[in-house]
């Protein structure tokens, strides 16, 4: 499936302008005179072909994927699944992983095992799952303060995002990082941002890393970098900025924007003057691209384009997963203000469940064989609490130890000597 | 965008449009040549070979971090005969001699490709390097500076310009929390070698926003390091210095520093990011300064010597950490400490170095500490409105004057 201006938009089948539960056919409705202060653009419009732009080659366009649905039609169900067997059951476990550690995040800060800002993921799987089951170990990840599940997608294990949840010197950040700082240099995951779109910038400059090895260093790099961000980020300027240079120099990235519809309290339609998302990609040269973010076979299609398209230096693509958090914005959050029907709504599309009967269905796997999943899965996160918990807290001398790569910078002591060879700097007492 | 990226490593071109006769870069030396040593140069004139300029990654400490020798008065000419340039000339040499030196070195910013940098200290660089290694970035100072530290994480080391320092305020954010933290969060997984340089301080009518001094609001940001240089030969050696380092360091210039013209010496050389410089011995009063302002403290130094004053001016150099050891050695030779800075009054360097000389020196002041910075007021743009905001040396003498008494 690939990109090009004759791709017709087709439209999903559960449109409403509200998105709630009513799976109307009918695809034009528009919002109501509001008594709210947001959007009154039709959420997804049909039927109109988008006119590729005049001046730059990289064409408009907004797909809506329904790949899944035209290859059940096909007749021989066996031969044309989008995945095998073990891609599936890859796909299952990561997706199993993510859900389990989150609900056991969320028991772990009930019982005060970790503290501060904690934001989970439930209900967001398929979109990490979808997306960096792709990858290599080489290309990148860049996350935002929801980072706990992209880190366990590109390979973190659950020991060392559990350890550093609860602080301990084992973290995978030492303990230094916390909930919203998840990194790792083996397996290339730069963070973990606490302010949103931050991480943007950062991921264009992996990119642009890769993009500068190939061309000025000759080197044979096509890494690829994908930046995962929310609804609420797609109005901050860094990530316009960042849109507009990703496509200047072509850089081979992917912008992943999981639109869950709410920014802590604060309704997308609220907030967007154009709320669809996907738009904002062809006005500046890249494609835009809708995609059912519940769905991870979906995901995945639109991803392995996305990615295949950077890797080849066409450039970056900006895709729309339309997605949604089971739990509050964090767990502090008390979560009031969302309609439950909607709730009830998208819980009935869990990605999970979903994934459980695509593989059923076409025997791809078998309820044993799942079950078996869910049971390691429960043991791989049991463990993670257990060496979590056994593991030591930072000692003082952690303290003083990674503020610069290069201790000299904290300067020249007044006997002559640097800081840093104080014997008390590697104490974390030293005056610095 | 035009996108020619020529392959210009190892190339020894003629700049361009080298705009003097003064500055013949390959003439002199080619440096795709020099392989082996390089010299460090202290404070004190003297050269220590650094043999591991190639396996920078491994850090070397000295246990005497400041040799103990009396430190000569003038750092900037060596016994060789060396070459003349300006100011600029020499932050494009250092610039040079790195991005020659390791091809992973690249320049991001605005107008610093085709333009040549507003203050011309990249000029030639893109015809030599192409437009990869010089980008030339739309107008987004936050978003570019997080672009290079993203770079810097996963591999190369950008050098960021800020067309005027002030600029940079746009990229806050990145520098404060990615720049500064990143190393820290990440519980040292990666580090962000970059330097952010740019021109800044009060110029000639530049208006208030042209005008700022940031080191006053960067100065509190863990994790980086920060430099300001006043001659050509310190402008080389710490942009030098800063490229090598794998710490974040923001190197500040001036703009009206620019086209100072001094000798520098042919052979390579690195300076020292944290040590200060001793510009004039002196037994009275102990001076401390940096940047433009070092020029005023030694036009007043001239006319104080004339009145029988006996000053030590320091140049500070690195401002964020402070050298105390040389700034701890004169306090305790002269008893009597002024200091002169262009940022503002309130929360600038002179406010923390004051505290911090109180705090480790507190028994050898005879008085308390002199601070002259400039007025708290927005920089006006009428000319004798502008003057009247800045230090001027008379009122460095007016003050030395007092502290003497």
């Amino acid at each position: 499936m690939a990109f090009s201006a004759t791709t017709k938009i087709i439209q999903p089948m559960y449109i409403n302008s509200a998105r709630s539960p009513d799976k109307s056919d009918s695809c034009n409705k528009i919002l109501s005179p509001s008594s709210f202060l947001g959007s009154n653009n039709k959420l997804f419009s049909i039927s109109k072909t988008i006119s590729p732009l005049s001046r730059r080659s990289a064409t408009v366009v907004a797909v809506s994927s329904d790949v899944v649905k035209k290859k059940k039609v096909e007749s021989n169900p066996a031969s044309n699944l989008l995945i095998t067997k073990e891609e599936g059951l890859e796909l299952y476990e990561d997706m199993i992983l993510g859900r389990a550690f989150e609900d056991m995040c969320a028991q772990m800060y009930y019982r005060g095992k970790m503290f501060g800002f904690v934001h989970l993921y439930n209900g967001q799987e398929a979109v990490s799952t979808g997306f960096i089951k792709l990858l290599g170990n080489r290309d990148c990840v860049v996350s935002t303060y929801r980072d706990h599940v992209h880190a366990l997608s590109k390979g973190v294990p659950a020991r060392a995002v559990m350890s550093e949840l609860f602080g301990k010197a084992t973290g995978c950040c030492r303990g230094q990082g916390g909930s919203m700082h998840m990194f790792s240099k083996e397996h290339n995951v730069l963070g973990g941002f606490a302010f949103i779109g931050e991480g943007i910038p950062v991921a264009t400059g992996a990119a642009f890393t890769s993009k500068y090895r190939r061309e000025a260093l000759k080197e044979d790099c096509d890494d690829v970098t994908l930046a995962f961000f929310g609804d609420g980020t797609c109005n901050n300027g860094q990530f316009f900025e960042c849109l507009n240079m990703a496509a200047l120099w072509k850089l081979p990235i992917v912008f992943v924007v999981e639109n869950n519809l709410w920014a802590i309290g604060m309704s997308h339609l609220r907030a967007t003057s154009d709320p669809q998302i996907w738009k904002k990609g062809p006005a500046f040269g890249m494609p835009g691209v809708h995609v059912d973010g519940m769905d991870v076979l979906k995901v995945r299609e639109v991803a392995k384009e996305a990615i295949t398209r950077a890797r080849r230096g066409e450039g970056p693509t900006l895709v729309e997963c339309e997605t949604y958090r089971f739990r509050g914005h964090s767990l502090a959050d008390p979560d009031e203000l969302r309609d439950p029907a909607e709730k009830a709504h998208y819980a009935t599309r869990d990605p999970i469940t979903a994934l459980k009967k695509y593989l059923m269905e076409n025997s791809l796997a078998s309820e044993a064989e799942l079950t078996a999943i869910e049971k390691k899965i429960e043991e791989v996160v049991e463990e993670a609490v257990e060496f979590a918990d056994k593991s030591p807290v930072p000692a003082r001398s952690q303290l003083l130890e990674n503020v610069f790569a290069d201790p000299r910078g904290f300067g020249i002591g007044p006997d002559g000597k640097y800081r840093c060879e104080d014997p008390k700097f590697t104490e974390g007492t030293a005056q610095v | 965008m035009a996108a020619a990226v020529t392959q210009g490593i190892g190339a020894t071109a003629a700049l361009s449009s080298a705009n003097s006769n003064k500055f013949q870069f390959t003439t002199r030396r080619s440096l795709s040549e020099r392989k082996g040593s390089s010299f460090v140069i202290r404070s004190d004139g003297n050269p220590r070979v650094d043999l591991n300029q190639h396996s920078n990654r491994t850090r070397q400490l000295v246990t005497n971090a400041v040799s103990t020798k009396p430190d000569s008065a003038s750092a900037s000419t060596v016994s060789k005969p060396g070459h003349e340039l300006l100011l600029f000339e020499a932050l494009r040499e250092g610039l040079e001699e790195e991005m020659d030196r390791d091809p992973h070195v690249c320049v991001i910013g605005e107008d610093v490709g085709h333009y040549g940098g507003s203050y011309k200290v990249t000029k030639g660089l893109a015809d030599k390097y192409g437009d990869l290694r010089v980008l030339d970035t739309p107008i987004a100072e936050n978003s570019f500076t997080g672009m290079a530290i993203g770079a810097a994480m996963t591999g190369l080391r950008p050098v960021v310009e800020g067309m005027n320092m002030g600029f940079l305020l746009l990229a806050f954010n990145q520098i404060s929390n990615n720049c500064g933290m990143l190393h820290y969060t990440s519980g040292g997984q990666f580090k962000i070698p970059v330097v952010i340089r740019g021109p800044g301080g009060v110029g000639r009518q530049l208006g208030a926003e042209h005008s700022q001094r940031l080191e006053s609001y960067f100065q509190s940001i863990p994790g980086i390091q920060m430099v300001a240089c006043s001659t050509a030969y310190n402008a080389k050696g710490l942009m030098k210095a800063a490229i090598r380092s794998e710490n974040p360091v923001i190197l500040f210039e001036h703009v009206l520093l620019y086209n100072l013209k001094e000798r520098i010496p042919d052979e390579e050389y690195v300076l020292n990011l944290e040590e200060a410089e001793m510009v004039r011995p002196g037994e009275h009063v102990t001076i401390l300064t940096y940047s433009r302002m070092r020029y005023h403290v030694m036009q007043a130094a001239k006319t104080l010597v004339n009145k029988g004053y006996d000053p030590e001016v320091i140049d500070i150099r690195s401002l964020k950490p402070f050298d105390l050891y040389t700034i701890g050695n004169s306090v305790k030779k002269t008893h009597r400490v002024i200091i002169v800075e262009e940022c503002m009054r309130t929360g600038g360097i002179g406010a923390s170095l004051t505290a911090s000389i109180n705090e480790n020196f507190h028994d050898y002041l005879d008085a308390p500490i002199v601070c002259l910075s400039s007025q708290d007021v927005p920089t006006p743009y009428a000319a004798s409105l502008e003057e009247w905001t800045v230090v001027q040396p008379a009122q460095i003498v007016a003050a030395v004057e007092q502290l003497c008494q």
